[in-house]
């Protein structure tokens, strides 16, 4: 982009901004008090019905979360969880496929490790798991692949997510590629595909199974969880044991997990082959190369995002007062290089990083902004991984509704 | 997992999200021509699924929505009743005329 052109466009946006402030104000004062509203924290708004039907839920064992569906359980996590780096189980969100949801109990659960690829089939139970691996530990983020998908514009349908669909949390397990090595992985091995107990209503609904390249899979931050933030992973999040998959979308991090499959095949049934797809070349995360059958490809890792957390659009800051600026940013593994914070679309500062817990977690930014003249003004955040991706401005819209990481734009009003 | 073991267990589910049961019970969607049709989608799901997808689809992608639930998801619906379920969705919970 030439120097000339990109200084228009800057001063385009600036327009754009102001304007918009003006306008917007009203209406952001008048949701602000909306539960779950998206409009209230910078983003287009969720389908109206979404905004009607949506209210506080409390699932056995969680907080009270915003109910997207109850059967299969469907909850996000409010705003005001995601003002620390390390998300509260009890206030994680909830997000199954299909409503048949077994209780088990360590006792009963085990898992089969075997396939075509694997030298052997071997049965493991979870004291097994504690007993025979080293044990391994991360912080990442689990973030749905439809996180804010009811901020698209045009909507599209599916769960009409708001910014909650993610959590970051410390999980404990052992290295799936220290269980595949027990089982012995063929050199013909092309992917590993997972199951969980969860089973659909109707026997023909095709059953949620997830499969990896083998190299994702073999990786040793890929784990077995079965601890998350030092407890036992809560029943609505796959207890007693689930898929960490580091950097890639939380729909590979297969709960209740019960087998694994170490194949020379790709995994084609509907939820690989169908769902979870993106239009191909759109994005610049990693291709999944054994799923190139078909015109798109599957989602991969996270693309780079953040969320202010301390403002709310329409807020009035008394004049005189300085305005903090929090929040958190992550991306898909390289890590989070920098956070800065814009009030006019032109100007960008960087804002103070907060502690860093891994090239996989939620990472804490700040920013003070002294005080200002009375008046509407704009505040915008923009995450940069290490690997220089950064947030759009504009959204790039995929029919099912993935990869939303457009900027934030909240409207504030110095009084 | 289609494990026969696993049968057991999804009976005592239900127990646990009882709760949830109860809540979805009070669900209500408007009273028109085709709602008691609407009711074969409680196979699989809850009925706020319609009342979260409003208002955006108009008639072609409610029907692309109900036909997904049938040839993807083998929703037990009879094909004859499809243009009743989508008419309702889309009079009901459809988009807007502009």
């Amino acid at each position: 982009m030439r120097g000339d052109h990109s200084e228009s466009r800057r001063r385009l946006l600036t327009r754009a901004g102001a304007l918009t402030a003006f306008g917007a104000l009203g209406a952001a004062r008048a949701l602000a008090a909306e539960l779950g509203s998206s409009r209230a924290l910078g983003f287009a708004e969720l389908p109206d019905g979404t905004l009607a039907e949506q209210a506080l839920f409390k699932l056995p064992g969680k907080v009270p979360l915003i109910k997207k569906s109850y059967r299969p359980p469907n909850f996000e996590t409010p705003i005001e969880y995601f003002r620390t780096p390390v998300t509260r189980n009890d206030a994680f969100f909830v997000r199954w496929h299909l409503a048949g949801i077994p209780e088990l109990t360590a006792a009963e659960w085990s898992l089969t490790v075997g396939g075509d690829s694997a030298e052997r089939e071997l049965k493991f139970t979870l004291a097994d798991l504690k007993k025979d691996f080293e044990p391994a530990e991360i912080t990442a983020v689990c973030q749905c692949s439809g996180n804010r998908r009811g901020l698209f514009e045009p909507h599209v349908a599916g769960v009409e997510w708001g910014v909650g669909a993610m959590g970051n949390a410390v999980w404990k397990g052992v290295r799936l590629k220290d269980v595949l090595a027990k089982a012995g992985v063929k050199a013909s091995a092309l992917e590993v595909a997972f199951n969980g107990a969860d089973q659909p209503p109707i026997a023909a609904t095709p059953d949620f199974v997830k499969s990896l390249p083998v190299a994702v899979a073999m990786d040793g931050n890929t784990l077995i969880a079965y601890e998350m933030n030092g407890k036992a992973l809560p029943h609505w999040n796959g207890f007693p044991a689930r898929l960490i998959v580091p950097g890639w979308t939380g729909t590979y991090w297969v709960k209740q997990v019960v087998s694994v499959k170490v194949t020379s095949e790709p995994e084609k049934n509907f939820w690989m082959s169908a769902a979870y797809r993106l239009p191909r070349g759109k994005f610049t995360t990693p291709t999944f190369k054994s799923q190139l059958y078909s015109p798109n490809e599957p989602i991969t890792t996270m693309v780079v995002n953040s969320l202010i957390t301390s403002l709310t659009n329409g807020q009035q800051i008394p004049h005189g007062k300085a305005i903090e600026v929090k929040g958190l940013a992550w991306d898909g593994g390289a890590g989070i290089a920098r956070v800065e914070v814009s009030t006019d679309g032109a100007g960008w500062h960087a804002a103070r990083l907060g502690r860093d817990f891994g090239r996989f977690s939620f990472r804490e930014f700040s920013m003070t902004i002294p005080s200002r003249e009375r008046g509407a003004l704009v505040v915008m955040a923009r995450a940069t991984s290490r690997s220089g991706e950064t947030q759009v401005e504009q959204l790039i819209f995929n029919p099912a509704g993935y990869h939303h990481n457009v900027i934030q734009r909240l409207y504030l009003e110095v009084v | 997992m289609k494990a026969p073991v696993m049968i057991a267990a999804v009976a005592a589910l239900l127990a646990a999200a009882g709760v949830a049961r109860a809540q979805e019970s009070k669900i209500q969607l408007k009273e028109g021509p085709g709602r008691d049709k609407v009711n074969a989608c409680l196979a699989c799901h809850s009925l706020d699924y319609i009342q979260m997808n409003s208002r955006f689809l108009d008639k072609s992608g409610w029907t692309a929505e109900v036909s997904k639930m049938i040839n993807v998801f083998k929703a037990p619906i009879a094909k004859d009743d499809v243009e009743a379920i989508a008419s309702y969705l889309a009079q009901n919970y459809g988009k807007p005329p502009q």
